[in-house]
């Protein structure tokens, strides 16, 4: 345990090694990490969302939904970064590709499972009120399928911390994984102060989408939604 | 004027000034360039690098989804007699499961070592999260008058479970299995950054030389088609233990 009362010294000292002058800060790197994670997520969500929705909002393309959801899962995070490096070399662009490619199937595969397994009759209901095809999307359809939808950002935001931090295994620096990765000047007790702010970084990640999804989530939903599905629902990997 | 000795140059020119170096005496003039994917490398280099480190990707899957399993099964049997559990152990393993797999590695360094056991109990924390959802909602996805025909006949609760409930399950353990098992494979690459073992071995060789593409692209090529391979062994694997969901479909 001895290591661990080192490593929240180095976290104390906000990263500061003693003989190894003009090291980044932890502050500095925590901020870099969100800043890369952050920009590839919104790329992914940019991209996926919309895709999700349209798709499930036709009830059209389960196959290709499901299975992309299925194929992003299998791809390694190391493996797409030192792919994208051996072809491109590896700079922002080419993290944050990676990053896209792997956030963007969770998020299409909950947005659509999420729109698609809205109540049919909620929707005959909404379009015989009147509703046109984008009123019955962004006021039945969306509000109806929050869960699912943060379900997979949620995921996604996991994939893309994670990666940012992998990326410094590939040569890429700019994030916390950067002390991670070299152990010889941070020493152990850095490497165990670096995975301690990469651990509380990533949980403060998912406390924060989850608090913002619970403000999206309407009202009646909140009364009767039981906990949002964290994984993909178990009918997801059965197509 | 050396038209003549060309190969020979080449393989002069090879020894002399590597690109690639440490890749053996057989380095031939597309692993001396660096080009796209050397098939010769490969067939080269299956036995000493390529497969090694597969066998080991594919055992440390194995132990990890393997365990897992039982403790995933166990907790969730559990739950599903005594529902109040469920909540805890959802929080707990989504704790565990947020942990990115960088980080949570040198955790474990700390207390149990730069081994195997670091390794084995990060994968298998992955792994909790995703099975216990998975079998827990099949289990809870049995029809009550199932149940309660399974009890008219006679049919003991243990009966019950294993001869009812759990072949009525099947479908959703075997999808959590799947979302398992490809998961664990993606995250083993990073093994390497603590225990030496898995396809994240070649591919960390091969970032530190150029980087070498065709390593690069063997190694994580072969990661991913051992996670697509998998899913599709879990998808005849369920087609053979659940007939009936066929003859409905039909």
């Amino acid at each position: 345990m001895h290591e661990f009362l080192e490593a929240f010294r180095f976290i104390a000292h906000n990263g500061a090694i003693a003989g190894e002058p003009g090291l980044p800060t932890l502050t500095h790197l925590a901020l870099e990490t969100l800043k890369v994670a952050a920009i590839g997520l919104g790329i992914s969500i940019a991209i996926a969302v919309p895709l999700g929705v349209w798709l499930g909002h036709l009830h059209r393309g389960s196959f290709a939904a499901i299975n992309l959801g299925n194929i992003g899962r299998a791809l390694p995070s190391l493996a797409v970064l030192a792919i994208g490096d051996a072809f491109l070399g590896l700079g922002l662009t080419v993290v944050e590709l990676a990053l896209v490619v792997l956030a963007v199937p969770p998020i299409v595969t909950n947005a659509y499972l999420g729109v698609d397994g809205v109540d049919r009759d909620l929707v005959d209901a909404a379009r015989g009120m009147g509703m046109s095809g984008s009123e019955i999307v962004t006021r039945v359809e969306l509000p109806l399928a929050v869960a699912p939808l943060f379900a997979g950002i949620r995921t996604a935001a996991v994939f893309v911390v994670s990666t940012t931090t992998i990326a410094s295994l590939a040569g890429f620096s700019g994030s916390l994984g950067d002390v991670i990765a070299n152990e010889t000047s941070y020493h152990f007790s850095g490497v165990l102060g670096a995975a301690i702010c990469v651990a509380a970084l990533a949980l403060a990640v998912e406390g924060v989408l989850t608090l913002l999804q619970r403000a999206l989530t309407p009202r009646g939903l909140r009364l009767v939604e039981p906990e949002p599905a964290r994984v993909p629902p178990a009918e997801a990997a059965l197509a | 004027m050396f038209v003549g000795f060309g190969p020979v140059l080449s393989s002069v020119v090879a020894a002399a000034e590597p690109v690639i170096p440490d890749y053996g005496a057989q380095s031939s003039s597309c692993v001396v360039h660096n080009h796209f994917f050397c098939a010769d490398w490969v067939s080269h280099n299956w036995g000493p690098v390529l497969w090694p480190a597969l066998r080991g990707h594919i055992l440390l899957a194995l132990v990890a989804v393997g365990i897992g399993f039982v403790i995933s099964l166990a907790l969730a049997l559990t739950a599903h007699r005594y529902g109040w559990l469920e909540r805890p152990t959802i929080v707990v393993t989504t704790i565990l499961y947020t942990i990115p797999s960088l980080a949570l590695f040198e955790l474990l360094v700390a207390p149990v070592g730069p081994n195997v056991y670091s390794a084995e109990i990060a994968l298998v924390s992955y792994t909790l999260l995703i099975l216990f959802r998975n079998i827990l909602t099949g289990l809870r996805g049995v029809p009550s008058e199932v149940l309660e025909a399974a009890e008219g006949m006679g049919m003991s609760r243990k009966q019950a479970l294993t001869r009812v409930e759990l072949p009525l399950a099947l479908p959703a353990i075997v999808a959590g299995l799947r979302i398992a098992v490809v998961t664990i494979i993606a995250l083993a690459t990073i093994v390497y950054t603590i225990y030496n073992a898995g396809l994240g071995v070649p591919i960390h060789t091969a970032l530190g030389e150029g980087p070498f593409k065709t390593e690069l692209i063997a190694a994580g090529g072969l990661a991913i088609l051992l996670a697509l391979t998998a899913d599709a062994l879990l998808v005849l694997l369920q087609r053979l233990l659940t007939p009936w969901t066929r003859a409905r479909a039909t």
